[in-house]
């Protein structure tokens, strides 16, 4: 009977303690909720006093924009396809910009990933400092790299694609070497047995076990630098940005145009998508017909 | 033949090789046994040089390949063969494919980036398999076959090595019995017929006893038992395993007592 007793109390002990846990475990949440609202609000004072216009007086006008745009656009939805084919060969500069340097961006990022991977470096002491050449590339802007180089080389599509190359290869070459950290040593050391040398591991070694990952970093990467070379036509990169620049600062009453750019924007974005993930599940899963890759 | 001389790995504190010394003068079926963690692998991958040696040294017909570099090491490599106990393949690609890794040596790697592989290569490569009783899976992707096929492919693709030493690592370890007997007498033959060495670590005495020619036991990083299968007694098994009177052989072992016929049929057609 006592020893019962004994146990309960000792229940009763823990109950209490834990209770008491939870409550200043609770209290602490409250407090940190405080802090954060606090920060929040005051940090948006601060933006609103710096602000030129002020935030409450321009809210009623965010949507003027799209509101007369779409106006416009329907307004005068005759046009449209006049507009689409008027402004398509300044998409396809702007993919090709895009495609271009995702292409040499991602081969280059592809190398250098394999050279900054723990385990397949064939140089270990290059890992740390090539590691740092990507956050650089990484780190600063397109669009200051490509202000840069329009002003030493001039405007056109060679700087935009130069410029976004780079910052490719800081993305890719970070995502794809994260991707080499999970592939498997097995075939690797396989291949070293036999005596294949260093790109002859990583060619037949590694790449057919990441590929398709790479593919899929890759395309994500091709949307992105597509959206990154229409923003470098307002800097004078030419393509797409460059209209859209131009036709927004018509201001109202060529606004369908503008509308014109977008939906051929989006449309580009939607149908990379599809493809991409098409070419994936091609590469993941073998394409029924092509079981020989000799 | 080959020549190992105190042959020694050690990983910080820990020694996983305890000079290790042994002479081979001729090509011979040779079973190394000892349980998880005694060496084995460490001292075949030594051999292979996938492992640098901490000291002594390796010779193999009076060539020193113990501190190997570069092109000369890779040459070396080529020479001998190792297969793994997960087979190693390359899983995505397909089984001639997979089969030509064994030429890598020899290709540039021009050659290997756009798959330029000589026809007659590809017609070795194919005859190998065939000798090995799974050519009708040469356009098959590595991964889609069985465990025992996957291990032929690794055996097919180090006869193409044309090497003089075939090392396997464990290479029944991860198979049921039937198909270790299968890859277990693909091994024998290559040595009967082909005069190579073959060098297998096993971990079950009884199939060290029925293939090799020469077994040497491992306990601790050390070499503590090398003779014959006949010179093996009972009493020498339980000290390369560490065990107690309560040991018997029959714990250790994956042979199947009652004969298959679907079995028998298959160790032919591995034996062809």
């Amino acid at each position: 009977m006592s020893d019962t007793g004994h146990s309960q109390a000792a229940a009763a002990q823990m109950s209490k303690t834990y209770l008491a846990q939870i409550k200043a475990k609770r209290l602490m949440n409250f407090i940190m909720l405080v802090v954060f609202l606090a920060l929040f609000m005051s940090g948006f004072v601060v933006a609103e006093g710096r602000n030129a216009g002020g935030f409450w007086e321009g809210l009623g006008n965010v949507f003027d924009f799209p509101a007369a745009m779409f106006g416009e656009a329907v307004e005068r939805a005759h046009l449209m396809p006049g507009y689409l084919a008027t402004y398509f060969p300044s998409l396809i500069e702007t993919i090709n910009i895009a495609a271009a340097s995702t292409l040499l961006g991602a081969l280059v990022g592809l190398v250098i990933s394999l050279l900054v991977t723990r385990g397949f470096a064939p140089v270990p002491w290059l890992i740390g400092p090539l590691r740092r050449v990507l956050d650089i590339l990484r780190a600063v802007p397109e669009i200051v790299i490509a202000l840069v180089l329009i002003f030493m080389l001039g405007g056109g599509p060679v700087p935009a694609m130069i410029a976004i190359a780079l910052h490719t290869v800081g993305a890719l070459g970070k995502l794809f070497s994260e991707v080499n950290e999970n592939a498997s040593l097995k075939p690797v050391e396989g291949l070293e047995s036999a005596g294949a040398n260093w790109t002859q591991r990583m060619w037949l070694g590694v790449i057919p076990q990441v590929a398709p990952n790479y593919l899929s970093y890759a395309l994500l990467r091709f949307e992105i630098n597509i959206r990154a070379s229409a923003i470098l036509g307002f800097v004078g990169a030419g393509g797409i940005g460059y209209d859209l620049r131009n036709t927004m600062s018509w201001g109202v009453g060529k606004y369908d145009e503008a509308a014109a750019i977008f939906i051929l924007l989006f449309g580009t974005i939607v149908v990379v998508d599809q493809l991409s993930s098409m070419l994936r599940n091609r590469l993941t899963h073998g394409s029924p017909s092509a079981e020989i890759t000799l | 033949m080959l020549k190992l001389d105190n042959v020694t790995k050690s990983y910080g504190e820990n020694t996983a090789v305890q000079a290790a010394s042994f002479v081979i003068d001729k090509p011979m079926m040779i079973g190394i046994i000892g349980r998880s963690g005694a060496g084995k692998s460490t001292l075949l991958r030594m051999l292979n040089r996938l492992t640098d040696t901490s000291s002594g040294a390796i010779t193999f017909q009076g060539n020193d390949i113990t501190h190997l570099r570069g092109a000369a090491k890779r040459a070396w490599q080529s020479q001998c063969a190792m297969i793994f106990q997960q087979f190693n393949l390359v899983p995505r690609m397909d089984v001639v494919s997979n089969v030509l890794h064994g030429t890598l040596n020899r290709c540039s790697t021009f050659s290997t980036m756009f798959n330029l592989y000589p026809d007659e290569d590809i017609h070795r490569a194919i005859d190998i398999l065939e000798r090995l009783g799974i050519a009708q899976h040469a356009p098959k992707r590595a991964e889609a076959l069985s465990g025992g096929q996957q291990q032929r492919v690794a055996i097919a693709s180090a006869l193409m090595q044309d090497p003089k030493i075939i090392l396997a690592d464990e290479p029944i370890a991860s198979l049921d019995p039937m198909n270790a007997q299968v890859v277990m007498q693909s091994l024998r033959d290559i040595h009967e017929q082909d005069g190579r060495m073959v060098i297998a670590n096993l971990h079950t005495l009884d199939t060290a006893r029925r293939y090799c020619d020469r077994v040497i036991g491992m306990r601790d990083g050390a070499i503590v038992f090398d003779g014959t299968p006949e010179e093996l007694t009972t009493q020498t098994a339980r000290d390369i395993y560490g065990a107690d009177d309560s040991f018997s052989e029959a714990t250790t072992s994956t042979q199947i007592e009652a004969r298959d016929p679907r079995l028998e049929k298959l160790a032919r057609i591995a034996a062809q």
